[in-house]
């Protein structure tokens, strides 16, 4: 093989991902046909859907907010070499923390519970990841397994302490006790009546914040350093005296807390209270947002934007057009996943023929 | 005699519980043993779940729906294959969004072509795999004790069910007693000497990946078309990534592996029967303890706590030739 001229910067970070993205969603729309729809139609209505009117629009942030969390979560974990598939496990069990500390202060003002709410989610967050980091980095086994294995731990613990122990005799169905509405997480439209009736709020603020964090702690800290060496080389991070198994075990905890704040926005912010199954995939959104931003905040805030107007572009087009269901969006997310991470590739070696400067031929073949 | 009809009843629910944990089991066996991890099973044995029923709800044939079962299973397979053979992509990225695909696919398909919230039509007489009587099981019923576990426990089943107990042994035998075997083990620890001794690596992971699909699809299309009578949304419920979880308990070994599946059908069978029976002492049991028993003990096992699972060394490792 000659030696290989590597993409320009700018074809490496935003052309080649951007082409995987058109990929995917050319085949989904081949898909689409294939049902005897009109692609173009089925994206015009999403675009209005996910931005044409304002609780549109709020629904859109609000599901950009959960995505932001999981992918930055998924993210975080992956500059360490860490691949955490159990962001939905984690925001589950965030979920109690978040009731708990809410319940604890029912009653109290917003600015009081948020806090807490938010600070509970993370520790609780973080334990349920703590518990494999700790198994990878002590016993050698293998984050993807055992994150995988907690997320249905989660699901069984979750249903067992939702019916069993939150349910208040007098109320019928499997949830918690309900927050006070004074309590809860204020929603946007309370201070912009644009939003209508959509169920964004300041979850939304702490998502933007917890970018520019994630963005600060990776590349402009130490730890951020160790954290990147680690998932490059974990032999050189070893020599260099970087103490893996603390990284794995800090670096999964923080990724765990971020997946937490998926709770706060659900928990605390739409539902009020802790009710089955509130997670509800977007932990497995996570993972095509971050690899679809290629793990970098600002990929993954613009990917979280995009599978938000899908989701809630997509609730729109399940209304008005027939044959289109909501799965349609889960097939998007799988293509998007497939090209952007696994095959991301695919399109490298056409595009480096493309891109090869103009030298005389030296040497090539 | 109450008491040893109930144990048939619950080991009879255990095989056939255990029969879709067996086939994705040895159908990770083969992928894993060539160093393909393979996370995508569950959405394998939900697009062949799909791909049967929908099959068989059209033409009206049982085998067509398990053609076309496998051929669910043999497609996602060649995507698997190009994404980590050809590409060498990330091996676990590629089963996720096979998941996925088949998670979103299976429910917007079933849609769109059958308009009933994602199940296909209830499947009756020719276009299910029907419980075959073995003979003499009806004459035998009746001598106390070995008549009713040959009737109930060992005759009775589908034809899928024996091939996925067929299989087991055969898996042995060819991994263990085979120039196949040995070449498919090899290429899982150390792909290099078997490309240095002229042997392709990629046809060989595209063998073992082909062997997955046809016992993955057998057991998808167990699913849907043998244990029940048509598809539903999200039928596999998790199947693979127990069989996956099945497959580690296992070490990689075929008989082991059987017995794990028995396992954790025992122990799925058992949550059935427990559920609101009272235990002196302890009480009632919640389903959801005995629901992550295979969870929670595959994790023990990972963490090295009883004997250790070595995963075979180059899994998960795309194979590059040096140039």
């Amino acid at each position: 093989m000659s030696t290989r001229v590597p993409l320009p910067r700018w074809v490496d970070i935003a052309l080649l991902p951007l082409l995987n993205v058109v990929l995917a969603f050319l085949i989904g729309g081949i898909v689409v046909m294939l049902v005897g729809q009109n692609p173009l139609d089925a994206v015009g209505i999403m675009l209005y859907g996910a931005f044409g009117y304002g609780s549109g629009f709020g629904y859109t942030l609000y599901y950009t907010t959960d995505f932001v969390f999981a992918g930055l979560a998924v993210s975080l974990a992956y500059h360490a070499g860490l691949f955490n598939i159990g962001p939905e496990g984690q925001a589950y069990v965030a979920g109690l923390g978040v009731i708990l500390a809410a319940l604890a202060l029912n009653g109290q003002p917003w600015f009081i519970t948020f806090p807490a709410m938010v600070i509970a989610g993370a520790v609780f967050g973080a334990a349920w990841a703590f518990v494999p980091a700790v198994l990878q980095a002590k016993r050698g086994s293998h984050i993807v397994i055992t994150t995988i294995l907690f997320n249905f731990i989660a699901t069984s613990m979750m249903g067992y302490i939702i019916s069993r122990i939150l349910k208040p005799d007098t109320v019928a169905s499997d949830e918690s006790a309900p927050i006070d509405a004074i309590s809860r997480v204020p929603q946007l439209r309370l201070f912009w009546s644009l939003f209508k009736n959509s169920p964004v709020n300041i979850s939304f603020f702490l998502a933007m914040l917890a970018l520019l964090a994630v963005y600060w702690l990776i590349w402009h800290t130490k730890f951020g350093f160790a954290m990147r060496a680690l998932g490059h080389n974990p032999t050189a991070a070893r020599y260099a005296g970087i103490s893996n198994a603390k990284i794995i075990m800090i670096t999964m905890a923080l990724s765990g807390a971020l997946a937490g704040m998926v709770a706060v926005n659900n928990v605390g912010g739409v539902q009020g209270r802790l009710i089955l199954n509130f997670v509800s995939g977007a932990g497995f959104v996570g993972v095509a947002v971050a690899f679809m931003g290629k793990g970098h905040p600002l990929g993954v805030a613009l990917s979280a934007l995009l599978f938000g107007a899908l989701y809630q572009g997509g609730q729109e087009l399940a209304f008005s057009m027939p044959g289109i269901t909501r799965e349609m969006i889960v097939t998007i997310q799988a293509l998007v996943i497939l090209f952007t991470g696994a095959m991301g590739d695919m399109l490298r070696t056409p595009l480096e023929r493309l891109f090869r400067p103009r030298e005389p031929a030296a040497g090539g073949g | 005699m109450g008491y040893y009809t109930d144990l048939i009843l619950i080991l009879d629910s255990t095989v056939r519980l255990a029969i879709p944990l067996i086939l994705a089991c040895l159908a990770g066996l083969y992928s894993e043993r060539a160093g393909i991890v393979d996370i995508g099973l569950e959405g394998k044995l939900l697009g062949s779940a799909f791909g049967a029923a929908a099959m068989s709800a059209v033409t009206g044939s049982a085998w067509l729906g398990l053609l076309a079962g496998v051929g669910v299973a043999l497609g996602m397979s060649a995507i698997h294959g190009l994404a980590s053979i050809n590409l060498k992509g990330n091996q676990t990225i590629s089963g996720v969004a096979l998941n996925f695909l088949a998670a979103g696919l299976t429910t917007f398909l079933g849609q769109s072509w059958f308009h009933r919230g994602g199940y296909t039509p209830q499947l009756s007489g020719d276009q299910r795999f029907n419980p075959i009587t073995l003979p003499f099981a009806d004459q035998l019923k009746d001598v106390p004790i070995l008549g009713g576990l040959y009737s109930e426990l060992i005759s009775g089943h589908n034809i899928l069910a024996y091939v996925a107990f067929m299989a087991v042994p055969v898996t042995a035998f060819v991994l263990f007693q085979t120039r196949f075997g040995l070449r498919l083990r090899a290429v899982g620890e150390n792909p290099k000497a078997l490309d240095t001794a002229g042997i392709s690596v990629t046809r060989l992971r595209y063998q073992a990946l082909i062997i997955t699909a046809v016992l993955v699809g057998i057991g998808g299309t167990y699913l849907s078309i043998a244990q029940s009578a048509g598809f539903n949304n999200n039928m596999s419920a998790g199947r693979g990534y127990i069989a996956l979880a099945a497959l580690i308990f296992a070490k990689w070994k075929p008989w082991p592996a059987l017995a794990t599946c028995l396992l954790f059908g025992f122990l799925d069978a058992l949550q059935f029967r427990l559920q609101g029976v009272k235990f002196p002492l302890i009480g009632e049991v919640p389903v959801q303890a005995i629901q992550v028993l295979p969870y929670v003990l595959t994790i023990i096992l990972l963490a090295g706590f009883i004997g250790r699972a070595v995963a075979p060394k180059a899994s998960g490792v795309p194979y590059t030739k040096e140039r």
